[in-house]
């Protein structure tokens, strides 16, 4: 679990390079991801290999991950916004094992955060780089299932179809019904799938000083987001782009504007909302902050000492 | 008071100990060999094999072990090695008209230059179940016949010189073989990208897919002209030396496929070809991808596209099962983030809609007294 496998392994029957990938289809993807830094929101298509991990595990993010990553750099891998959920942990074991490069939970310590429907609540900064796991690159996909029409679409930037989908939306439900996977514009041209975040975290897309990479391996697409580019919500003027706001702060450590997780506590209707980003609730707990519901056991003063 | 829950770790690891267990089943049973796999679960070892692109019987048969027989499993973990191997090169074509066959069959001619070779096949065997298999009963020595050393030629062959059925379509030898391992998909697909993507394709989608087109989605009066199976060489040309050298042998199944094609402004009237080869003996898998790929040769040979077997981006895009099992499984993973967004939304129009009715409510009252 510790040692990398390069090198040491005895076995004739498998081998691997350092972070899995060998070093031509690093390259190869490194090369995919410079042309969606030059183009931001453009899907440039990569030939995704297969991973030791099943296809919408977040293949892509680990292939991206892969290829950047070197051997002094902090990873950092959520899911759903935790450091602890299984998938998170899955991955984070896979490159502690075939990369041994150090991994962490906080947020401004990592280099590469790869990440899994949410951006960390923490701003990120210069220097830091987003890896988002993306099931469907194609924002266009649930209204045109062609590829050979979406890149047509996006080619002659034809996005109507997008803003009649928003409209009907707003005809129909009286607002925009998209919560997660809000699409965005990239630098005032192409229409880019956020990944499955909540359209909660759209707006720390915007103007990011740290550089966002997305990797998609099944659909084998790779787009990217560079530092400080304006990445917009679309919306009506009549009805602006606004992100979901919870009415209670959190029960653990009482952050308010964050993105809350709905916990259900028994079987009489009984709810509570917490930090959807572990890492911040951990923190603002150990500067002190309380929620109403935050108990006085050890886990907590476990967690403070950390 | 609230305590979230923590340790994914300790849990994954216990599960994986407890699926290793499961895999070994009861201790006191001698466990399997890769030998007794590789040899007397041969069919599964060429499925995976097929699926996985990878010829090599002992790793498919480790595969199948380790994925407790699950064979779509089986093929993913020897997909998730294969990607990692250095690609040096591609072979010559092979000749399969030079096969060893062990098995030969044409639905076309009663006879034909090379016979009929039945070989181990399951046809005409009554399903009834064994019990002797049971046990280890020893068995009769298989009949075998004196190689007559009569060329087996290729019924294709036999029709393309009559110019019955359509030549093979010219490759371009100075554009560079595809390999989708290698490259994204892009619409439309090359033959050599399309037969690749089939031959990995998934047995029961493309079966499924294949059966479709007999019962009138897109019919293309299908005859299973030629399928044999049997060893070929595998030639690699090497530089270096000049020449192509021998590096080993595969078992192939090669099913041609003859199908009706009345003219049209595009060809002459002659038969179609529908082609299918697959690692191991997998007659079923040839015979299914033969039958897709003249059903997605639609646009090329001008006919409409009404059905979902010619669709090329709905049949290529979905044939993969490594692809399709990742994505279908992947919804097992936490969707709580996105689950709360939806929440949040249907709760505030069900609000709205509740508010919305019990204004209508004095209004709806008196019609229905009114009614009354």
């Amino acid at each position: 679990m510790t040692a990398p496998m390069t090198e040491t392994n005895t076995q004739n029957l498998a081998s691997y390079n350092f972070a899995y990938l060998d070093e031509q289809t690093k390259r190869m993807i490194r090369r995919a991801i410079l042309k969606g830094i030059a183009i931001p929101g453009y899907q440039v298509p990569f030939a995704s290999r297969e991973m030791p991990m099943p296809y919408g595990w977040g293949t892509g993010g680990v292939q991206v991950t892969a290829a950047i990553i070197g051997r002094d750099d902090v990873l950092k891998v959520i899911d759903q916004g935790a450091d602890d959920t299984t998938n998170a942990v899955s991955i984070r074991a896979f490159f502690a094992k075939t990369a041994g490069v150090a991994t962490t939970t906080a947020t401004p310590d990592a280099t590469i955060i790869q990440t899994r429907h949410r951006i960390p609540e923490t701003p990120l900064h210069a220097g830091q780089v987003l890896v988002y796991q993306v099931p469907i690159p194609e924002p266009l996909r649930f209204l045109e299932p062609r590829e050979t029409e979406t890149r047509k679409m996006h080619a002659l930037e034809e996005y109507g179809l997008m803003h009649v989908k928003l409209y009907e939306d707003i005809a129909r439900n009286g607002r925009i019904a998209t919560t997660y996977a809000y699409p965005v514009k990239v630098e005032g041209r192409y229409v880019m799938d956020p990944s499955p975040t909540p359209k909660f975290d759209n707006p720390k897309m915007h103007q990011s000083e740290a550089l966002q990479l997305f990797g998609a391996g099944r659909e084998k697409r790779i787009y990217a987001v560079p530092p400080h580019t304006n990445v917009v919500s679309l919306d009506f003027e009549d009805h602006p782009f606004e992100i979901q706001h919870f009415t209670e702060p959190c029960a653990l450590c009482g952050a308010e504007q964050v993105y809350l997780d709905e916990v259900v506590l028994d079987d009489k209707g009984g709810r509570m909302f917490v930090c959807s980003d572990t890492h911040h609730c951990e923190s603002r707990r150990a500067e002190g902050h309380r929620g109403a519901l935050l108990g006085d056991e050890p886990v907590v003063e476990k967690e403070a000492a950390i | 008071m609230y305590v979230a829950v923590k340790g994914g770790e300790a849990a994954i690891a216990n599960a994986h100990r407890l699926l290793a267990a499961r895999r070994r089943g009861d201790a006191d049973v001698p466990g399997l060999t890769l030998d007794q796999i590789a040899g007397q679960l041969s069919l599964a070892v060429d499925r995976v094999m097929g699926e996985g692109s990878l010829y090599d019987p002992e790793l498919a048969a480790l595969a199948i072990k380790q994925a407790r027989g699950d064979l779509i499993e089986a093929v993913f973990l020897l997909r998730a090695y294969r990607t990692t191997l250095p690609r040096f090169g591609h072979s010559e074509p092979v000749d399969t008209g030079a096969m060893l066959v062990e098995r030969r069959i044409s639905a076309v001619y009663k006879d034909l230059p090379g016979g009929q070779l039945l070989g181990p096949t399951f046809d005409y065997t009554h399903r009834l179940l064994d019990p002797e298999l049971a046990g280890d009963e020893p068995l009769d020595a298989p009949e075998m016949a004196a190689d007559t050393g009569e060329r087996v030629i290729r019924v294709s062959d036999i029709l393309g010189d009559e110019g019955l059925i359509e030549d093979d379509p010219a490759t371009d030898a100075s554009r560079p073989v595809a390999d989708i391992t290698r490259t994204p998909m892009e619409f439309p697909m090359e033959r050599d990208a399309r037969l690749q993507t089939l031959a990995r394709g998934d047995e029961g989608f493309l079966l499924a897919l294949a059966y479709s087109t007999q019962r009138g989605y897109a019919r293309s009066h299908p005859f299973a002209g030629e399928i044999r199976i049997g060893e070929v060489d595998v030639e690699v040309m090497i530089p270096e030396l000049g020449f192509a050298v021998v590096i080993g042998r595969v078992k192939l199944t090669e099913c041609q496929m003859v199908n009706q094609f009345k003219g049209s402004t595009k060809a002459p009237p002659q038969f179609t070809r529908g082609y299918g080869l697959v690692f191991g003996q997998a007659e079923r898998k040839a015979m299914a991808m033969s039958l897709c790929d003249r059903a997605l040769r639609a646009s090329e040979l001008g006919e409409d596209i009404v059905a979902p077997a010619q669709d090329e981006e709905f049949v290529l895009s979905h044939c993969d099962n490594v692809q399709s099992t990742g994505f279908v499984e992947h919804l097992k993973l936490p969707h709580y983030v996105d689950f709360q967004a939806e929440l949040d939304l249907v709760r505030r129009m069900r609000a709205e809609h509740f508010a919305r009715t019990e204004g209508d409510t004095p209004a709806d009252g008196a019609a229905r007294e009114a009614a009354e």
